[in-house]
Formats: structure tokens, C-alpha cells, sequence
């Protein structure tokens, strides 16, 4: 497959190019976040209080490390479902996150929240969570530490293996991917 | 009366779930190796690449394959002719998982339903016992993700429903998920017994090895059936459309009431760890 590299933060231009159903390296930092997080962001946004890490341009990786071995920055670090945080996701859209690393469908709100703020949905592959502790050069607790693993955690991150699921186009590749399929 | 001393079963429990998060078996990665070449979506293939790199790098790096090492399901035979001492067999298990997953740096996943406060060492274990003939304790352990996990379900079907009305199941199930479980999947399904026996059933339908057709060679085709079904949905390997879906079916029946027809989907990922001892 037709390889393509990228960077963090996600500028418009790269967002532009970026179509569903391609591969894609990505570097640079990236943050952490799963269900507790996701809630505690939206209630912070609602008392009218600063998030603790700036979105504008980031991107949130779905997922909840096991330990890390001594040594090591990081356990296994594959991503989670990602549509349980689908009832957050367009709110931190409108506030400027381009982003969102995980698994599976999101509602058709969150892709509608992807072309309206032109951002970008990534899938890394479910359960390759040794390969993809691979691509973490280190990582830094940012936030919520009392949560365990699922602490907010800045990673920084070196050719990680994603596909673009959801481009600002309005197009999803396990829609294109399950019609060409079908039998 | 053989004894069996609780602490051996802590011992088998600690390194039984080590190894089965850390080291995917043989049988799961030759299935990944014989999918790349019958896989027709090049994603897909790039998809079992991925999950090869992933199990050698599991191995050579000593960690979990996936971050999600899931409930500690445990399945234990007793022989009747066993004597445990030395401490009751519920405390051991869950000691065993208690060391596996501190010792082994997986993740504790287990919390309280409502208030989601982690009970910190994974434990309670999900235990299933069965007393058996003979004077030997055979454990299984199947750590299982939440992933998956949550596409499973049990409907009471009628029984005028008959096999059109499980594979309509099934395959509404396999559909509900799509991309969510982590395909490629193994479909596990309960058919017969009660509401909680068909559960079961449809979990131990997992633990029959990749490629194992029932021994009721009618049953066997209808496994058959339902794989070719699942792999025509093209959801493909993660979801990203492609030729396999599911890597296997298996299908585990009893009889059931004459009024009833229960059945239970239990979907696995691709990440299907599974080990097992006999003490």
C-alpha cells in the first residue's frame, strides 16, 4: 500500500489530503483519552473552566495502556471502541480538536462534526497493541493521574501505522470498504 | 482421593494468564498466515501483516498483545477424586489472577457497575467449575476484552423459528458490530439448554480449537454455513471491507425445552488468547 507520512499538530492542509481508506504514519504528540476523561472534559467545559491540555490542532488517541514494563515508556497501547465517546466528540470538534484515533463506527453527529470543523478520524488496529507500543517514543501523565489507565497521557509518537476512516469529505471507509465487499 | 494442594492452583493460574495475554497461540497465527494470501481487500491483508508484526512483537517484547487483557474467565474441571487443601479453590483463583496481572503488567479492567470504581487487581475472576470422573483438575483460561464482549447477546427465540431464525440472529449480531468487536471475529454460538446455559454454551463454543468442525457432522455443516454467511457481509479484517470476517463458527447445542428456543452469540476478536493446564 501506497504509504504517506504526517504530523502532529494537524495543520488544514493535511487535513485536506487526506482521504478515507489510506494508510498513514503519523508523528509527533498525541493525547490520551478514554470514557472517564471524555466526561470529565465536557463537565470542565460546562462549569466554564480551561481543559487541561490545549486541543486546538491535536489529536486524541482512544485508548487505555496496560503498565508500562520497567524500561519501557509504555504497555500495549491499542486503541478502544471509539464510539462511546461519540456524545463528546463534536463539542471538542467545535473547540478546535482535528483528530481522533480509535476503532469502529462513530455516529453520523461526529461525521457530520468532521466536516463541519474539518477534522479527521483515524483507526489503529484493534488489538496490535505490542506493535503499536512500538511507534511510542515516550509518554508524560498530563492529567487525571487517579484514573489509572485512563489518565490523560501525552505521548509522543513516531510512524504510527493508522487508516483514515472518516475524511472532510463525508466519506467513511467501513462503508466503502463493506459495499465493495459484500457479496 | 488424590490432593491437590490450592497453592499449585495459584501457580498454573498466574502463569496460565501471562502466557495466554503475552504469547497468541500457534494455531491463531498460522490462521493469520494462511489469511493473507485468501483475503481479497488489500487493506485486509495489510490488516493481517499488522496482527503477525503484533504477536512477534507480543513475544519478543514481553507484552500483552492487546492493551485490553480483559475479565479473567477461568473454566476449571475437577475430577471427583480430588481433594483441594491447603485453602478453598475461589481464593486461589483469584490469587492466581491477582499475580498474573500485577506480575505480568496487564491491565485491571475490572470495576463497579455503576459508580466504575476499579477493584484494582482484576479480580473477581469469572469462574466456571464442573465436577468430572477421574482424579485430575484441568483449567482453562480465556482472558476475555470488553470489545468484544459487548456484541454478545441472548434471545429466547419460538421454536417455529427453527435454524433460518439463528442464522438470522447471528448474522444480526455479526452486522450490530461491524468493525466494533475487532474483526476477523470467532463466533461462538449457544444453542439449547435454558436462558444461562445457552450462554455458556456459546462461550465454550470459543474454547473448540480454529478449524474444529462439531462432531455431529449436521452441526458441522451448519458451522459451515454460518461462516460462509458471516464472511460475505464484507466487513472484512477491522472493518475496512474485505473477503474474511470471521476466522471460524462453532456452534455447541443441547436439548432444550419443548417450548423454547434459546440462543447466545458470544463474539471473540481476533486477539483470541487462550491457555490451558492439567494439574
Amino acid at each position: 500500500m501506497e504509504l504517506k507520512r504526517i504530523k502532529t499538530p494537524l495543520d488544514e492542509k493535511t487535513i485536506r489530503e487526506l482521504k478515507a481508506g489510506e494508510k498513514v504514519f503519523l508523528s509527533g504528540y498525541i493525547y490520551t483519552a478514554r470514557d472517564a476523561a471524555h466526561k470529565r472534559f465536557i463537565d470542565t467545559i460546562n462549569e466554564g473552566k480551561e481543559l487541561p491540555i490545549d486541543i486546538k490542532n491535536q489529536v486524541i488517541y482512544y485508548c487505555g495502556p496496560s503498565p508500562a514494563p520497567p524500561g519501557k515508556p509504555i504497555g500495549s497501547c491499542g486503541p478502544t471502541t471509539s464510539s462511546r465517546m461519540d456524545a463528546y466528540a463534536p463539542k471538542l470538534l467545535s473547540l478546535g480538536l482535528k483528530g481522533m484515533i480509535g476503532k469502529g463506527k462513530r455516529s453520523q453527529a461526529v461525521k457530520d462534526a468532521i466536516k463541519q470543523y474539518q477534522g479527521v478520524y483515524f483507526g489503529a488496529t484493534g488489538g496490535a497493541g505490542a506493535l503499536l507500543s512500538k511507534a511510542v517514543i515516550s509518554s508524560t501523565i498530563i492529567a487525571y493521574e487517579e484514573l489509572g489507565p485512563e489518565a490523560v497521557v501525552r505521548l509522543e509518537v513516531k510512524d504510527m501505522p493508522l487508516f483514515v476512516i472518516n475524511d472532510i469529505y463525508g466519506n467513511d471507509l467501513y462503508e466503502m470498504g463493506m459495499l465493495q465487499y459484500k457479496r | 482421593m488424590r490432593e491437590i494442594h490450592s497453592n499449585e492452583i495459584v501457580d498454573c493460574l498466574e502463569k496460565l494468564f501471562i502466557d495466554a495475554n503475552i504469547n497468541l497461540s500457534q494455531s491463531v497465527l498460522e490462521c493469520f498466515e494462511r489469511s493473507i494470501e485468501k483475503e481479497e481487500s488489500p487493506a485486509g491483508k495489510e490488516v493481517f501483516r499488522e496482527l503477525i508484526k503484533n504477536a512477534l512483537t507480543a513475544k519478543e517484547e514481553n507484552m500483552p498483545i492487546c492493551q485490553d487483557t480483559g475479565l479473567a474467565v477461568t473454566f476449571i474441571e475437577i475430577g471427583q477424586d480430588v481433594h483441594i487443601a491447603g485453602g478453598n479453590l475461589i481464593d486461589a483463583v483469584n490469587e492466581g489472577v491477582r499475580r498474573a496481572y500485577s506480575k505480568g503488567y496487564l491491565r485491571k479492567s475490572c470495576c463497579h457497575p455503576f459508580t466504575r470504581k476499579n477493584t484494582g487487581d482484576n479480580t473477581p475472576a469469572i469462574l466456571h467449575t464442573r465436577i468430572v470422573p477421574g482424579n485430575k483438575v484441568k483449567i482453562t483460561v480465556l482472558p476475555k476484552g470488553g470489545g468484544s464482549e459487548n456484541y454478545g447477546e441472548v434471545r429466547m427465540l419460538t421454536p417455529s423459528q427453527g435454524w433460518e431464525g439463528v442464522k438470522a440472529f447471528v448474522l444480526e449480531m455479526v452486522n450490530k458490530g461491524g468493525p466494533n468487536p475487532c474483526p476477523p471475529i470467532i463466533v461462538g454460538v449457544g444453542i439449547g439448554g435454558n436462558f444461562e446455559t445457552s450462554a455458556l454454551l456459546s462461550k465454550e463454543a470459543l474454547m473448540e480449537p480454529l478449524g474444529k468442525r462439531n462432531d455431529d457432522s449436521a452441526i458441522g455443516a451448519l458451522e459451515i454455513e454460518l461462516l460462509e454467511a458471516i464472511n460475505k457481509t464484507g466487513i472484512g479484517p477491522q472493518g475496512y471491507g474485505g473477503t474474511i470476517t470471521a476466522l471460524d463458527v462453532h456452534i455447541k447445542m443441547m436439548p432444550c425445552h419443548i417450548a423454547s428456543l434459546p440462543v447466545a452469540v458470544n463474539i471473540q476478536c481476533h486477539a483470541h488468547r487462550i491457555k490451558e493446564a492439567i494439574l
